[in-house]
């Protein structure tokens, strides 16, 4: 039981900024706003090495006409933004929710292109995970799963 | 392969996991030849970081010797003895290549779960919780090392294993604290926590130039050996009024730089702590900065305060009050190893940087959780409990 309640409580910083992310989508306005909002990253390149010839790096290539993209010179010599977000409409509200959880808000791939490809541009590949294995399921060890499922799709960006 | 997994708060055990191999080009596999407990371990260990699950191999101290390069390893053949910084950083994004290498924009593959927490992710480290990057930690007996061209260092032949261990952790760590809270010749600096972490920060204010290094703990053979090993002059804080006597040693001033290395599980004598320490298991205060105010508090007009001990989300009463209107600097961070590393093991060879005196118990890796009593508890005069994976 102890065990438990501080396992919850160990959670509680990652509950908080789940807590957040849903109750901050509340009202329609803002709502709108970020399903139009442009996701983007800075990557440490000049323009012509992050889309060489106008092609976009493979990760987000792969996207095709699902998405949209702008590309830019970062203020300061902080090389490029690269910014995209998707054709298709995005889901709002409840649905939003329920779309981010099951893994199928456009957004996330766009995300998830996004870190790639500033990845694969920067250091020639796009870094991947060790494959880790939990000796016992608990709750708050799902919890954790589901969140690493997601995080490469999800977050701020 | 045999490796310490976290079972949950305050559990370990060594359990039998399957071998690291390469996964990206630029990985090397190494052979664990050292490995240590950290103190932020005990912040794993204590439920504190978030995003820990059963069976996640925890470290991230560590030194051994390259067994498997990835085809893209340009630096490093198999053979070389290697000590590995706790950070991964691409050496190639902006951080990195800013020297601020804890903040790698590619190294953690779980951004999302920094990105909530802070707004934006830190870097990716061993064996720290999910919400720095997916990796299995050092206390093992091979870790995969991604980006080893950039994280792996070759040892010096005439620096010893045990030199060098800190090195990739706790010695870079103290010493970023002295540097980047800036310790210039003449500097009276004192250091809160005499855990490794704390000496080398002393030590390092003392090798930057300050006049007065003065270093606070309660326990009476990490000050003795403090005093002994780092030069520095010591408090023990349970017996007397630390802010009094900082102010007493510093002609009335206080510290010009104030350096605190204990994090979020401070202890206090006071009845703060009794506070702190509630609300902390209440889950409404993440973290215990009691060494983090009375820094705060001691700090001369216009000084600077410096955060090593790491902390994992909200803190309550916080004297901004004393950081505005003495107009302090305040800087922490997760630590830069590789911007340190190699000067760090060029000291260790000239004998400037003495680090190998705190490994105060050596043994195999299926006594780790022992070693993690002796560490936690802090008994038997335990600095830091080093395994051997491979004994
Ligand atoms: N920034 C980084 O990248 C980084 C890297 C390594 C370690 N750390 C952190 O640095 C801290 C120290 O690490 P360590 O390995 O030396 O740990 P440690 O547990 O060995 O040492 C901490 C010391 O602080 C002392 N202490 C506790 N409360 C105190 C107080 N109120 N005043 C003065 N001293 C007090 C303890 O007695 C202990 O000796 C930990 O929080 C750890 O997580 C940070
Ligand atoms: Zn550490
Ligand atoms: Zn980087």
């Amino acid at each position: 039981m102890k065990r438990a309640v501080l396992g919850a409580a160990a959670l509680g910083g990652a509950g908080v900024g789940a807590w957040r992310w849903l109750s901050s989508r509340r009202t329609t306005a803002r709502t709108r706003r970020a399903a139009s909002r442009w996701l983007v990253v800075t990557v440490n390149r000049r323009p012509d090495e992050v889309v060489p010839g106008g092609r976009l790096p493979e990760p987000l290539a792969r996207l095709g006409d699902a998405v949209e993209v702008r590309v830019r010179e970062a203020p300061g010599g902080r090389g490029t933004e690269l910014a995209a977000r998707p054709l298709a409409p995005v889901p709002t509200g409840v649905t939003e929710v329920l779309a981010r959880l099951g893994g199928e808000d456009p957004r996330q791939a766009v995300r998830r292109a996004l870190r790639e490809s500033r990845c694969l541009v920067e250091t020639g590949e796009v870094l991947r995970a060790d494959k880790t294995v939990t000796t016992r399921p608990t709750p708050a060890g799902r919890l954790v799963d589901l969140a690493v499922e997601r995080a490469g799709g999800e977050g701020r960006l | 392969m045999k490796a310490l997994c976290w079972q949950g708060v305050n559990e370990l055990s060594v359990e039998n996991v399957p071998d690291p191999r390469v996964i990206n080009d630029q990985d090397a596999i190494v052979k664990v030849g050292l490995t240590t407990t950290c103190g932020s371990d005990l912040h794993l260990l204590g439920g504190y970081i978030p995003a820990m699950r059963a069976g996640d191999v925890i470290g991230h101290e560590f030194l051994g010797e390259i067994v498997e390069v990835g085809p893209e390893v340009r630096r490093h053949k198999v053979g070389d003895r290697v000590v590995v910084t706790s950070f991964i950083g691409c050496g190639r994004c902006w951080y990195c290549e800013n020297d601020l290498w804890s903040a790698c924009d590619n190294s953690n593959t779980n951004p999302a779960i920094g990105e909530m927490l802070y707004g934006r992710a830190p870097g990716g480290i061993y064996g720290y919780s999910h919400a720095m990057g997916e990796y299995k930690g050092s206390h093992a007996q091979y870790v995969r090392v991604p980006f080893a061209d950039f994280g792996a260092f070759s040892v010096p032949d005439e620096v010893s294993d045990l030199d060098a261990l800190f090195c990739s952790d706790a010695a870079p760590t103290g010493w970023m604290g002295a540097e980047l809270g800036g310790v210039k010749p003449g500097d009276v600096v004192a250091v809160w926590g005499c855990g490794a972490v704390g000496q080398v920060a002393a030590r390092a204010a003392m090798l930057l130039g300050a006049e007065r290094v003065i270093a606070i703990d309660r326990y009476p053979e990490r000050l003795t050996m403090t005093e002994r090993h780092v030069g520095a002059e010591t408090i023990d804080y349970t017996r007397t009024d630390v802010i009094a006597e900082l102010l007493e040693r510093s002609g009335g001033r206080g510290p010009d730089v104030c350096i605190e290395a204990v994090g979020m599980e401070a202890h206090s004598a006071g009845p703060h702590h009794l506070y702190d320490k509630v609300k902390q298991r209440m889950g409404l205060e993440l973290d215990r900065p009691v060494a983090v105010r009375e820094a705060i508090y001691a700090c001369r007009k216009g000084g600077s305060v410096f955060v090593l001990g790491v902390f994992a989300g909200l803190v309550d009463k916080f004297p901004l009050g004393a950081i505005m209107n003495k107009g302090l600097t305040f800087r922490a961070a997760q630590q830069h190893g590789q911007r340190y590393v190699p000067r760090l093991l060029d000291l260790v060879s000239r004998g400037e940087l003495r680090l190998a005196h705190m490994a105060t118990h050596t043994m195999p890796l299926y006594e780790a959780p022992r070693g993690y009593d002796l560490f936690k508890n802090k008994k038997d005069g335990c600095v830091r409990a080093v395994f051997r994976p491979w004994a």
